[in-house]
């Protein structure tokens, strides 16, 4: 080794004044851009397993299972899967930030003179933008087994934007979820045993309608219901029929996600920065 | 180390450097770091005690303690990673509590364990804090290629870091510190878990950027590395300081040679430690299982001479002798009446390769011959 590290190297110029928060937030949401493209199993929850599902049931399950409001089941099955992996947004958040505190990523930018937030807003960017990716291939996987959008472009913009609003909702509780858990592990130990069965406890592969009475009222307020309704509803699919006695969680699906995104955001966002501070300050 | 090919002497330079000027403006007799009365607490655990540290610019300090001395926790501190919970520190002219952005702007730490991006490769890791430093993208890469070029990391540039090899990471690691062109560099523990020839290619590596003028603290277990390096040796224990000079000061207060003998015969440890008792009049340390044993003497290299002559009398076969200076965990000893609770034996050699501990065991036994 031959080490040549002259006066220049080193030259104490100072760096140039900050360009600010948008700029530092890019350059972290790039490289953790980078790191799901060189870990393709931590893409797996976004890619293989939603397509996985949406095969699954509709081939597998799909037979076996009627919706009671009549309609196809596998066009009734895309909205529960959409939010489903809307939901396990979260899951991909929480282990980003245990392993940069893994590998004591977190350090090196706090020592950094970046913008305050700006590793938290680019672990948010990297995944919202993640989050598109299942979208789009579940709903190119979805045309493949005849799913169709039904209710014109503008609702099913709509739709997209609330599951992406939704999305962005996730991330805060990621970010919760990864600042309270030590080490990636844990986080996966959580994600399967807690976010896992609420996807299931809802609408998302079967109607709530034929569901028992207490696990039914359980089911007509969990968000990933109302969020697989609303996406049915908008994408013009076949979905749960309100009927009079329905509570109002299942008669206005779209105005209850909305609800559910802005309560997570207003209560899991403070709550996730301030979780995440005490995390790394130590 | 798994792939260092572009690994090899490293003594041309500093004589390169030498020859360079100094920078005035940077020798001048302020301090680049001043802190008074650092506390930090977690829980029920006091980390810091109080620490005053004063480090002038444009020379090295060494923190030297145990772990859990609180080496680490006194960095984090004056890197504006942890709020004291008394005190104040200023750093390169700034506080660290009330300026901690000005504070990052003209530092560089190397925490504890290299924190390279183990997904990025070499290069766009120094890239990526290049465009942090906000240089713009053109400049960041020139600077990462500069700075790649200067650790011999040119050829693995192109790789994924979770290929290197320790000693790779540590000098890309080292690298990425200096991306911001530093006024003052953190080096915590920066030679734990390398091998001897990656301490030293290290120990070159720290010289040099000494050389050209940059203030360093660095934290370490190893007295020998802080006599290597640094200008100021702070002796931390339990988040106190507990000693501060240079290491010709410690040593005098710590008190001394340590003669160490290990034998050949385990069954001539008693008898070897009986005439090394006769001869320092001293109590030896005996660890039998390394055949060792082991007193302090004021006696010199008279102190061989005498215990040489007695066990060829009783004819004990020896594998080692040797005058050397006190370890840490002997300078924890003398200066708090308890050793050093250290996870790591106190002389990097031993704790690379045991296998080499029954030749000289440091360099300070060289000492013994003159």
């Amino acid at each position: 080794m031959t080490l040549t590290i002259s006066d220049d190297t080193i030259a104490h110029t100072g760096p140039a004044p900050a360009r600010g928060m948008l700029h530092d937030t890019w350059v972290i949401a790039r490289r953790g851009l980078v790191h799901m493209k060189r870990q393709p199993e931590a893409l797996a929850d976004a890619t293989i397993q939603p397509i996985m599902f949406v095969l699954l049931f509709a081939y597998v399950f799909g037979g076996a299972i009627s919706v009671p409001a009549g309609g196809n089941y596998r066009e009734f099955l895309m909205g529960g899967i959409f939010a489903q992996t809307i939901v396990f947004t979260a899951f991909g958040v929480a282990m980003s930030l245990a392993n940069d505190r893994k590998n004591q990523a977190v350090d090196r930018f706090r020592a950094l003179p970046i913008a305050r937030g700006a590793v938290l807003g680019g672990h948010a960017v990297a995944n919202l933008l993640k989050a598109l990716l299942p979208i789009i291939l579940m709903s190119m996987c979805g045309l493949a087994i005849g799913w169709r959008i039904r209710d014109g472009l503008v609702n099913a913009a709509l739709g997209y934007l609330l599951l992406i609003a939704f999305a962005f909702a996730m991330i805060w509780v990621g970010v919760l979820l990864g600042s309270l858990v030590s080490t990636p592990e844990a986080v996966q130990g959580i994600g399967f045993a807690v976010i896992f069965p609420i996807t299931f406890m809802a609408s998302t592969f079967v109607p709530t309608e034929t569901m028992p009475g207490f696990l039914k009222t359980i089911a007509e307020w969990n968000p990933v219901t109302t969020l697989s309704n609303a996406a049915r509803e908008l994408f013009g699919n076949p979905s749960t029929v309100a009927g009079p006695d329905a509570p109002w969680s299942i008669a206005n699906p779209v105005a209850y996600s909305v609800i559910w995104i802005v309560v997570i955001i207003a209560v899991c966002a403070p709550l996730a920065v301030r979780a995440y501070q005490r995390s790394v300050a130590k | 180390m798994t792939d260092e090919k572009d690994t090899g002497p490293t003594s041309n330079v500093c004589e390169t450097l030498q020859h360079k000027p100094q920078r005035e403006e940077l020798m001048s007799t302020n301090y680049a770091v001043e802190a008074r009365g650092l506390v930090k607490r977690y829980g029920s655990t006091t980390a810091l005690a109080g620490v005053d540290l004063e480090v002038p610019t444009g020379t090295v300090t060494a923190v030297l303690g145990p772990n859990g001395a609180g080496k680490t926790t006194a960095v984090r501190i004056l890197t504006t990673l942890t709020e004291p919970d008394e005190g104040q520190a200023i750093v390169a002219g700034f506080d660290v509590r009330t300026h901690g952005h000005e504070v990052r702007r003209r530092i560089g730490l190397a925490a504890q364990d290299a924190t390279v991006d183990p997904l990025l490769t070499g290069r766009e890791n120094l890239i990526m804090l290049g465009e942090l430093y906000q240089y713009g993208k053109a400049q960041s890469a020139a600077r990462a290629d500069e700075l790649l070029e200067a650790f011999s990391l040119t050829e693995a540039a192109g790789r994924r870091t979770s290929g290197y090899s320790g000693g790779m990471r540590r000098r890309l690691d080292l690298a990425a510190t200096l991306v911001g062109r530093p006024e003052v560099l953190f080096l915590d523990e920066p030679t734990t878990g390398l091998d001897p020839r990656g301490r030293s290619e290290l120990w070159n590596v720290i010289d040099t950027l000494v050389g050209t003028g940059t203030t360093v603290v660095l934290t370490t277990q190893y007295l020998e590395e802080a006599e290597r390096l640094a200008d100021d040796i702070i002796v931390i224990d339990q988040g106190r300081i507990i000693a501060r000079g240079d290491a010709r000061k410690l040593k005098r207060e710590v008190g001394g040679d340590q003669v160490q003998v290990i034998v050949v015969e385990p069954g001539h440890v008693p008898e070897a430690a009986r005439i090394i008792a006769a001869v320092t009049g001293v109590e030896p340390q005996v660890d039998a299982g390394a055949r060792s044993v082991t007193a302090p003497t004021s006696l010199g290299v008279e102190t061989l001479v005498l215990v040489a002559k007695e066990f060829t009398v009783a004819r004990i076969a020896v594998d080692d002798m040797s005058l050397r200076q006190p370890t840490l965990d002997e300078v924890f000893l003398t200066l708090t009446g308890s050793t050093a609770d250290t996870e790591f034996p106190a002389t990097p050699s031993t704790n690379q390769s045991p296998n080499q501990s029954t030749q000289s065991p440091n360099v300070f036994a060289e000492e013994a011959q003159s």
